[in-house]
């Protein structure tokens, strides 16, 4: 009759898992709340260059995107390696730029239009020429209002 | 006696919440877009160039040529070098030859100080050959420059960082370093 007696063939009870959708839900709402939804695929390779002095964009909605950079691998075939525009979910040269703004532009409401950015999302290589070539049609639309996108440069 | 009635099992919430953790995961991204904010000058079709040409001095002429080098005021420049070539070039408290030329103006919170005249730019010229990453360097190089400038002046007379200023204070500072950066038509330069 000793106190220390094994409690033989008493199992251990199972760990309770009533907490485990509430752990789940609390991370699903993290993600929920910091991350936003994909806004398309991308067809080309952007790598932006680095930089220090950057600003944020505030209003996702109002930001409209222009890719440009090479293809992606399985595009290469098809559309070579030189570096192409990328607008919505095609490729597109710069005559199709001033469609896509207007069409950006109905989409967005009224009041909220002299408010749009344009982000300009450019792979580092790309020569200046086609991208001179983007800004001249976006000031032909008076799209003034752009930003390169760029990514945070780690401090040296 | 009303019956008991039966729990509902919640053994598969935990899957239905991982499947839609698990859905989000996949849809969303979580980086922020960032970027240098610029404006583009408006479109203007073919005009004359009838304005009066700007004096030499008051131009801070960046070049960047088809290797990805720098030209600054006819000389060649490292892209380190740019931000100090700069920062000398829009403090108005330095007097020189090549300086650009100043006037005394009333500044809020400043009373009267020291500006630069509205004619005195920066002007960045690219070729079509050159990378996209070096000329947003050096218009990162650029804005750096203005943006030590205005940091400096805020920290002086507010003690605060120029961002967190009040908008009152942040025109002010804007009026003495004004961020004009002009961009030329690109075009070839320098040899084949």
């Amino acid at each position: 009759m000793s106190k220390f007696r094994k409690n033989g063939g008493k199992e251990l009870p199972p760990i309770s898992t009533a907490s485990l959708p509430d752990i789940v839900f609390m991370i699903l709402f993290f993600f929920m709340v910091s991350t936003t939804m994909r806004e398309q695929e991308l067809k080309v390779k952007v790598n932006v260059p680095q930089a220090t002095e950057l600003t944020k964009l505030e209003k996702k909605s109002l930001v409209c995107y222009l890719y440009i950079g090479p293809p992606q691998r399985q595009f290469v075939a098809k559309m070579g390696n030189a570096e192409r525009i990328q607008l919505n979910d095609k490729f597109a040269t710069k005559a199709d730029i001033p469609a896509f703004i207007q069409a950006e532009r109905d989409a967005r409401d009224e009041a909220e239009r002299p408010f749009m950015v344009y982000s300009l999302k450019v792979d580092e290589n790309t020569p200046m020429l086609i991208v001179g070539e983007v800004k001249q049609e976006l000031r032909k639309m008076a799209a003034l209002s752009i930003n390169y996108s760029a990514k945070k440069a780690v401090e040296r | 006696m009303a019956r008991k009635v039966p729990e509902i099992p919640s053994a598969s919430l935990a899957d239905i919440a991982f499947m839609l953790l698990i859905f989000f995961l996949v849809t969303t991204t979580m980086d922020v877009d960032s970027g240098l904010r610029r404006k583009l000058p408006p479109f203007v079709p073919e005009q004359q160039d009838d304005t009066p040409p700007i004096k030499k001095r008051n131009i801070f002429e960046v070049l960047v040529n088809k290797d990805n080098m720098l030209l600054v005021e006819g000389d060649i420049c490292r892209l380190e070098d740019l931000r100090g070539k700069a920062k000398e070039f829009l403090n108005p408290n330095l007097e020189g030859e090549n300086l650009p030329e100043k006037k005394t103006e009333y500044v809020e919170f400043f009373g009267d100080t020291k500006v630069l005249t509205g004619s005195a730019v920066i002007s960045l010229r690219n070729d079509l050959d050159t990378k996209y990453g070096v000329y947003l360097a050096v218009q990162n190089e650029l804005i750096a420059a203005i943006n030590d400038l205005r940091n400096d002046l805020a920290k002086k007379k507010f003690g605060k960082l120029f961002e967190s200023l009040e908008s009152e204070q942040q025109k002010a500072i804007k009026k003495i370093y004004p961020q004009k950066i002009s961009e030329a038509e690109p075009k070839k330069v320098g040899g084949k």
